[in-house]
């Protein structure tokens, strides 16, 4: 059978030649690259109102979002969005897919090893909610129930770590999540207090028994390990945005309508980086 | 924004966006399914080769398509490849490689499957008759194993465009993801879900029915 004899040679020949295309990796891109290039890569949330979501008209919009324009603007480059999702934020830095996180991602001395993390730009807990009719009042008492997180948050460690006799339900993405405590599927869920409290807020029947867990986070940008100019230039660019208040103009545009109008804006919003 | 479910979907561009959600849902599908055909009868005729080399070749390929989930292949290509090669493949193309890399492998298999299933004294009957190797592959042999093969192929298709909805996890906005971020937008909506996950069902449905009736139709006629 020679033509299968050729059919195999070229095939091998092509996985060999690919195989030696094979390049070192490239790393991440530095402030300059950036600016060259016209356009910066950035990870938001498509599914996570009012952070970074995706409105009726296909625009991405959010607290992040807001930051991310006005970095975008301030570098005189274009955005591309990538939208990702909890699980997999770091592996996109580590895999230099994207310039920059702004997927309100919490600060953890654990993810700081693997990405440089920028001044923070915003304060969480982690909130516990839970149905009226079998209210969470207390951490303790979740022991030996079903208290649902979504995969790789802050949550998740927390409750790991701390309260081991919890069993987890860990969901893929924020809305799977919530659909479960919809549905019934665990005595309650927990994740970042903001969110869990917009979440109440809207969904009658529910309530945030537990506000104010662990220690209190921040959510801060992130770079790949060791993009020192892009780091640099976004602290700068978080201390200038500061003088004008920026942050307050953010939450105002994008949490303000979800919190409500009693809110006070200073116990989410960070100004210059400073806590 | 107390909407309750239908009028989500129609709210603003929604139903357009769900609508170009499986356009791209269906894009990576059918390109997909068009390279595993031809790929695949490439793999099946290599899988028949007698040189060991080749059979190694192919019954690893094909163990690695069975036993790896499609989302660690499509991890691999899409973040892997960055990491240890610096290829930097859009989510796209990186589904379009996984899908094809798996559909070819069992295509493949399928039609290694069909043509052994072809009495062997065919081709020799057709081989004393005086045809050429070519010759009997494309008129005795290829279009019987065709219509053997009719059925598990559309099988394949169908899995596979079902299957792209794992694209969601890797940047690609398909039908799947759209979805997600309009529930996740009017979370505050209690049926926003339901209504908007039966909308995705509807459209796979109209998209694989169709192709399910196309094949029974040509299975009549062949038959």
């Amino acid at each position: 059978m020679k033509l299968l004899n050729k059919v195999f040679a070229l095939t091998l020949a092509l996985v060999l030649l690919l195989a030696a295309t094979a390049a070192s990796a490239e790393g991440f891109r530095t402030l300059d690259e950036i600016k060259q290039s016209g356009k910066i890569t950035i990870g938001l949330f498509s599914d996570k109102k009012p952070f970074g979501y995706v409105d009726e008209n296909g625009e991405y919009q959010g607290y992040d979002v807001y930051l991310a324009r006005r970095l975008a603007a301030d570098l005189g480059v274009e955005l591309d969005i990538v939208s990702l999702d909890a699980p997999n934020r770091i592996e996109y830095l580590q895999s230099f897919k994207v310039d920059l996180v702004l997927a309100n991602f919490t600060y953890t001395a654990e993810r700081a090893e693997q990405v440089d993390f920028a001044l923070p730009y915003m304060k969480v807990a982690l909130g516990i909610v839970s149905p009226d009719s079998a209210l969470i009042t207390e951490a303790e008492q979740l022991n030996g129930q079903h208290l649902i997180v979504s995969k790789g948050t802050t949550a998740e460690t927390y409750f790991t770590n701390n309260y081991p006799e919890v069993i987890l339900d860990r969901y893929d993405s924020y809305t799977e999540a919530y659909l479960a405590l919809l549905d019934g599927r665990g005595a309650a869920l927990s994740t970042d207090n903001t969110e869990v409290l917009a979440w109440a807020i809207e969904n009658p029947g529910f309530t945030v028994g537990v506000e104010s867990l662990g220690d209190l986070d921040t959510i801060n940008p992130a770079v790949s390990k060791g993009n020192e100019t892009l780091l640099n230039w976004i602290n700068e660019e978080i201390k200038a945005l500061g003088e004008e208040n920026f942050f307050h103009a953010d939450y105002e545009a994008t949490l303000r309508e979800t919190y409500g109008e009693n809110a006070d804006a200073d116990s989410l919003v960070v100004e210059g980086g400073v806590i | 924004m107390q909407d309750s479910g239908i009028a989500i979907l129609f709210k603003g561009i929604n139903f357009q966006r769900l609508l170009g959600g499986l356009w791209v849902t269906l894009r990576i599908a059918l390109i997909s399914i068009g390279l595993s055909c031809v790929l695949g009868l490439l793999f099946g005729l290599l899988m028949l080769s007698r040189r060991k080399i080749a059979q190694v070749f192919c019954r690893v390929w094909l163990e690695i398509v069975r036993f790896m989930p499609q989302l660690v292949l499509l991890y691999i290509v899409y973040f892997g490849f960055a990491r240890m090669f610096g290829w930097d493949l859009d989510g796209e193309t990186s589904g379009i490689l996984v899908f094809t890399f798996w559909g070819a492998a069992e295509m493949g298999d399928l039609i290694r499957g069909a043509l052994t299933s072809i009495p062997l004294h065919q081709t020799e009957s057709a081989a004393a008759i005086g045809l050429t190797q070519w010759q009997i592959y494309r008129h005795v042999l290829i279009p019987q194993m065709l219509r053997r093969l009719l059925p598990q192929a559309i099988n394949l298709s169908t899995r596979i465009i079902k299957t792209t909805a794992l694209v969601k996890m890797i940047n690609v906005i398909e039908v799947l993801k759209v979805g997600q971020q309009i529930i996740g937008q009017f979370y505050r909506s209690p049926d926003a879900a339901f209504w908007i996950y039966f909308v995705i069902f509807l459209l796979y449905f109209l998209v694989c029915w169709p192709i399910s009736m196309l094949a029974k139709r040509l299975e009549k006629k062949w038959a």
